[in-house]
């Protein structure tokens, strides 16, 4: 099943400054793990050294957090939309 | 409040309006709104709040105007390079609208002072650009219960969110924690297209007329996502979070924290985007 994951700029240079990608996956956790085997990296800016979401980055599925659904256990179906939002901070300085 | 001649027409497109009328008009005149930063967010920001009438507009920076500052910082002009921040803002704002009162603050906001500053103010605007301010503000704002509008930029990216403490999220029940030093892009890497600033900057401003004449919908528990090379506004939820280490009913965060400034690269003061 393809997912289109929207990619913020921060995390763009890892997948070639596409900001749209398509992932293979039946839930997020396989969609992480599909993104790192083509973007080599991008896991890390995700997920922690244990594995668990970063404090400072959030998951959606169409337009709700996974945090507030299952997680990295949060099921995608067919037509689903992932979106990386990271905390930004302006930086125009 | 009696409305003036002069107030009437020059505030005559927004009172005709039919959520603002001149009941409106003057719940504009009587609110007070604290713009943190005079800078890329805050300069849209300020300019149409200040030329919608809103009564007293303070506005927190520390630093001088610098030329690299005018490709987004639409407040100030290049005879103001090297001036305060603070003063040059208050002098285009004051030379737009003789009728409202500009309060300059040339500091850094620091857990010191921040609650007695924002305890004037009905509403905050966060247009800061660092993440130990952000965190402050959102903190303060939520022990001092006052409404915050957040935008934020980053290359083509903005977002935006309205919080309501106690009734909406706050930041960190969107965001629990800043990043870590290293996580985030050095600001060597980071830029910005003065128009992206404008465009969050100025849905900040909207969010505050909103709010002060209670119309509409407002961003809470929405977060707006925009990007400026598709043109795309989308919208995402933000849940309270039961969790939430400063909102929720058991907060492990109790006193405001002054993070360290995490850019290596520039350590100098500044609270501004
Ligand atoms: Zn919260």
């Amino acid at each position: 099943m393809s997912i289109k994951v929207r990619i913020p700029t921060p995390l763009q240079k890892l997948t070639k400054d596409k900001a749209d990608v398509l992932a293979e996956a039946r839930d997020i956790r396989e969609l992480i793990e599909n993104l790192e085997k083509n973007f080599p990296g991008i896991k890390s800016r995700l997920c922690d050294e244990k594995g668990g979401l970063r404090r400072f980055i959030n998951i959606y599925v169409n337009e709700e957090d996974i945090r507030f659904l299952n997680l990295d256990k949060t099921l995608l179906k067919d037509g689903d939309e992932v979106s990386i939002i990271p905390a930004i901070a302006g930086g125009a300085k | 409040m009696n409305l003036r001649d002069d107030q009437i027409e020059r505030y005559s497109r927004q009172i005709i309006l039919p959520n603002v009328g001149g009941k409106g008009q003057e719940k504009l005149l009587k609110a007070k709104v604290l713009i943190i930063g005079a800078g890329g967010l805050g300069s849209p920001c300020a300019l149409y709040l200040a030329s919608a009438g809103i009564g007293r507009i303070g506005i927190v920076d520390s630093d001088a105007v610098e030329l690299n500052n005018l490709q987004r910082q639409i407040l100030h002009a290049t005879k103001d390079v090297g001036r305060p921040k603070v003063e040059s803002a208050k002098e285009r704002l004051c030379a737009i609208n003789t009728d409202i009162e500009i309060i300059p603050y040339k500091l850094r906001l620091t857990s010191e002072n921040i609650l007695d500053i924002i305890k004037e103010y009905n509403i905050i605007v966060d247009g800061s650009d660092n993440f130990p301010t952000r965190y402050l503000v959102n903190d303060a704002c939520v022990f001092s219960k006052k409404p915050l509008s957040h935008g934020g930029i980053f290359r083509f990216d903005g977002q935006a969110i309205t919080i309501i403490p106690g009734v909406s999220a706050c930041y960190r029940c969107l965001f629990p924690e800043p990043p870590p030093p290293g996580l985030v892009p050095s600001c060597q890497e980071a830029g910005i297209l003065g128009a992206v600033a404008g465009v969050i900057g100025t849905i900040q401003a909207n969010e505050v007329l909103k709010y002060i004449l209670g119309v509409g919908n407002l961003l809470a528990g929405k977060l707006l996502v925009f990007n400026a090379l598709d043109s795309s506004f989308r919208q995402v939820k933000v849940p309270r979070d039961s969790k939430c280490p400063i909102c929720s009913e058991n907060p492990t965060i109790t006193k405001l924290i002054d993070y360290e400034e995490f850019c290596q690269l520039r350590r100098k003061e500044s609270n501004e985007a």
